[in-house]
């Protein structure tokens, strides 16, 4: 999903580094009630885990291939705020350090991978948890239906990008379903992956996962009431 | 589970993804790119300006071997985000947090159950 230099017009690109730069702004404000010295360390290898899971390309049709965005999966284990900082810094050293996403085009991917998927993401997430009993299986499940909604809300982002400044005089019609077909199957690839991961730290150390505080009651100290003397 | 070695884990994860299982992804276009191409987007496409640097396209310049050369950008890349992010999340953190030396697994370390 990395938008290279030259899809996107420089009027656009510029006004998508205006809005992303935005979005890092209050994210940057949000994250101080999400971090503290313990999930501090853990949104650093949430952003590391993002980063290594976005190499890893998994084949969804003849010739194309998809990888994680992350951005639902930061947000539910770390935070809406951290998460949008977490998949920005990803974004940004793939940009400069591995010729990923190109340097003009960083505003638009932060729009679509962060900042889109982080809302779509954690949006769906806590909706679902709201209905649905309060349990592990329920965060697992909520955290499938997060992801695999977000990847065809990003594509369609890129879509609506595309149509305001594209850069060649293609069918705006086809172009978005192309990408949405394309993008649900991608999402199923994101959906697995986001579950397994939430799933797999909710099973080890659900204190830390932001998104099910409060589902997951804390083990209370009761002091057993004295039992009554068979004497 | 110990914070620590939780957090141990989970970089290893990384480390293992990133560095070796890396090699064996999907070759193909992704998604954009496959729409792209067949849409007629790719005829605008630039070159990217840093695309001849030291790890540019997922690899390390100068080492021929593939594998080496993609796990190697990977174990840097998972390094570096890491260092940028953890270093970003550690500055921008709440000061008045419990310290962490009162977390409760550190003060029951021979709990009977592994959950939690």
């Amino acid at each position: 999903m990395h938008v290279p230099d030259g899809f996107i017009d420089a009027p656009v690109s510029i006004a998508a580094g205006a809005v992303a730069v935005a979005g890092v702004g209050i994210a940057l404000r949000g994250a101080r009630r999400e971090l503290d010295d313990r999930t501090a360390p853990l949104a650093g290898l949430t952003a590391a885990f993002v980063f290594a899971a976005q190499m890893l390309n998994f084949p969804v049709a003849a010739g194309t291939s998809g990888h994680l965005l992350g951005g639902a999966l930061a947000a539910i284990l770390v935070g809406p705020y951290t998460g949008v900082l977490a998949v920005s810094v990803v974004l940004f050293l793939q940009a400069l350090l591995f010729a990923d996403g190109g340097l003009s085009a960083l505003g638009v991917n932060i729009i679509l991978m962060a900042l889109v998927t982080v809302l779509v993401g954690y949006a769906v997430f806590r909706s679902l948890l709201r209905v649905l009993p309060k349990t592990r299986a329920s965060a697992g499940g909520a955290s499938f239906a997060a992801a695999l909604v977000s990847v065809p809300a990003s594509a369609l982002a890129f879509t609506l990008i595309y149509a305001v400044g594209g850069t060649a005089d293609v069918s705006i019609g086809k172009v978005a379903a192309a990408m949405l077909g394309v993008h649900v199957l991608i999402g199923i690839g994101e959906a697995l992956i986001t579950a397994v991961t939430v799933s797999s730290v909710l099973a080890v150390r659900p204190d830390l996962v932001y998104g099910a505080r409060g589902l997951m009651k804390p083990v209370e100290l009761r002091t057993a009431r004295p039992t009554p003397s068979r004497a | 589970m110990a914070t620590k070695r939780f957090f141990i884990g989970f970089l290893l994860v990384s480390l293992v993804l990133a560095g070796l299982v890396s090699y064996y992804a999907s070759g193909s276009p992704d998604g954009l790119e496959k729409v792209a191409e067949e849409e007629g987007i790719s005829a605008e496409e630039k070159d990217h300006a840093l695309k001849d640097s030291p790890l540019g396209d997922y690899g390390v310049k100068g080492v021929d071997n593939e594998w080496v050369s993609a796990g190697l950008s990977g174990v840097i890349g998972v390094g570096a985000v890491l260092l940028i992010g953890g270093g970003l999340f550690w500055a921008v953190r709440r000061r008045d947090a419990v310290p962490a030396s009162q977390e409760p697994e550190e003060k029951a370390p021979a709990g009977p159950s592994g959950q939690g």
